[in-house]
């Protein structure tokens, strides 16, 4: 469950980013945010993983107070959200199986938890035979699906995605829905930033709509709403 | 922090200094070469060190005693040096070993050349050599080595010699040299120090995404420090490491070739034990140290994600 109220975020020149936004997401939502660039879709998400702390308001990631919470309490809060962004974001220097297995360790997994759950997952996002490549030698859909296993790899209940598809060719983009609605089916909370139209007008969900720091339009299974 | 996250953090410290291995090799070069240059002035430090106490070792004050002295005076002479405080040995020369000490000096011929001096002919003061504890208070001794001619009808004691003037000259030089090479060796530490933590820097800000994507996944700050902690380990190692094996070799060529011609003008080198040992320890510490201490702190203001 993810909760904001009466959220505003201002940066240090004064330039107001997000003004009075109330939202509520309940578990096992799948949610779009669309918008026009600049007008805040990413720092309402960067919000919600404490990237960017809110200058007022407050904000509840699973029981996670945000706005209060201490520096050093960040790690536990990102252990429980899998993040997927536009440039996806590897480990350059490890191998597949070794970037997905980095967030396992982070948690102090066994040895063995390790090599049972990460082919696990690569199976899932369909890359079980290259876990041994480097990110330099995969195509952006192949590591954006590497993204996508390390985010889910130790079950978070919410995962957001920051423009997962904003770098990839529309059949790539299609398969990447294909992964992400699968985990949504599986259970997961999924908050994903898009400036994708065709497939917020063809996978529908719940739309909330950002223009100029507010929010202008919340419906469920909504249209994108906006000539590209 | 359980302990197969530590065998982990080590496993991936030492994976990083060899995926990173133009990086890697950047930093132990720098590491190396520093450190290298720091060795060989500290060796050569220690060697002038040793060398000008050595030739002030050799200072000592010659007592030529009047020549008709009687042997019980010249012993009252001998007690009175022997009683000063800072003096170590006192060591009568009588005139058939001043002669034979003379005609050492001139070589083979020495013998021939004074052979008509030798027994009653002999010229030469009876004479007490004196050794001091510390070389530089060799005037101050010799002055009152003087006095005790204070008071007496026949002095005993004919004239004092130490070298005067030479003896201070050499002692200004020595402090000068030994001043110089403090004054570089820290100066070569401090530039050798910048030169790596800048190295090191250079190649963690290339890491600085890297950081920014643990930190997004949950990494805490400790859990991405402990690679780095490990890997700058390893940098100091080899990077001390190298230098060390080098020196090691060098030096022990130069005693072999060396020992013969050199030793004659100047006097022994230093051995290696422990005198080069104490120095790779000194270079192991400083690698180390500035390994971990580069790539420790480096990461630091990255870590506020």
């Amino acid at each position: 469950m993810i909760e904001m109220q009466e959220v505003w975020k201002t940066y240090s020149d004064g330039t107001p980013v997000l003004q009075n936004i109330n939202v509520r997401i309940e578990k096992n939502e799948f949610v779009y945010i669309v918008g026009p660039s600049g007008a805040g879709k990413s720092t309402f998400m960067k919000l919600m993983y404490r990237e960017e702390r809110p200058t007022k308001g407050q904000i509840f990631v699973n029981n996670f107070n945000i706005g209060k919470l201490k520096q050093r309490k960040i790690p536990i809060l990102r252990r429980n959200i899998g993040v997927i962004f536009q440039d996806y974001r590897l480990l350059s220097k490890l191998t597949v199986q070794e970037n997905v297995a980095f967030a396992m360790e982070v948690i102090e997994a066994s040895q063995r938890s390790i090599k049972k759950r990460v082919p696990e997952v690569l199976e899932l996002v369909g890359l079980r035979d290259k876990i041994n490549s480097f990110p330099s030698q995969l195509s952006g859909g192949e590591q954006q699906r590497v993204a996508i296993a390390r985010a889910i790899v130790n079950n978070p209940s919410v995962i957001i995605a920051d423009e997962p598809t904003g770098n990839l060719d529309p059949e790539t983009s299609w398969e990447i829905m294909k992964i992400l609605d699968e985990i949504h089916d599986r259970g997961a909370t999924i908050i994903m930033a898009t400036h994708n139209r065709e497939i917020v007008n063809t996978l529908r969900k719940r739309v909330i709509a950002i223009e100029n720091g507010r929010i202008v339009r919340d419906t469920h299974r909504g249209e994108y709403g906006y000539e590209d | 922090m359980k302990i197969r996250t530590l065998g982990r953090h080590f496993r991936t410290g030492g994976q990083n200094v060899i995926r990173n291995g133009w990086m890697t090799f950047a930093s132990t070069s720098a590491i190396a070469i520093s450190l290298f240059v720091l060795g060989v002035f500290l060796l050569l430090a220690m060697n002038v060190d040793h060398l000008a106490k050595q030739i002030e070792r050799q200072v000592e004050i010659l007592v030529y005693l009047d020549l008709n002295i009687p042997s019980y005076e010249r012993v009252q002479v001998q007690e009175a040096i022997n009683k000063m405080s800072g003096v170590k040995k006192v060591t009568y020369i009588s005139k058939d070993e001043g002669l034979e000490i003379l005609s050492q000096k001139f070589g083979e011929d020495g013998d021939k050349l004074l052979e008509s001096f030798k027994g009653e002919n002999n010229p030469l003061n009876e004479s007490l050599t004196v050794e001091v504890k510390d070389p530089t208070t060799v005037g101050k001794i010799a002055t009152k080595i003087e006095k005790l001619n204070e008071g007496r009808t026949v002095p005993p004691i004919f004239k004092v010699n130490y070298g005067q003037g030479t003896v201070e000259k050499l002692f200004q030089v020595t402090k000068l040299m030994r001043n110089i090479g403090f004054v570089i060796a820290v100066g070569l530490l401090i530039a050798g120090f910048f030169l790596i933590a800048n190295t090191i820097k250079i190649t963690i800000l290339a890491r600085r995404k890297e950081i920014e994507i643990m930190k997004l996944v949950g990494a805490t700050n400790g859990f991405i420090r402990w690679p780095f902690f490990v890997e700058g380990l390893i940098l100091g190692l080899v990077g001390s490491f190298i230098p060390s094996l080098l020196l090691l070799i060098g030096y022990n060529q130069l005693l072999k070739n060396s020992s013969e011609e050199i030793s004659l003008l100047i006097g022994r080198l230093l051995p290696i034990n422990p005198y080069l040992f104490q120095i790779i320890g000194i270079l192991m510490m400083i690698g180390v140290f500035v390994g971990i201490w580069g790539s420790t702190i480096s990461i630091r203001k990255h870590l506020r994600v």
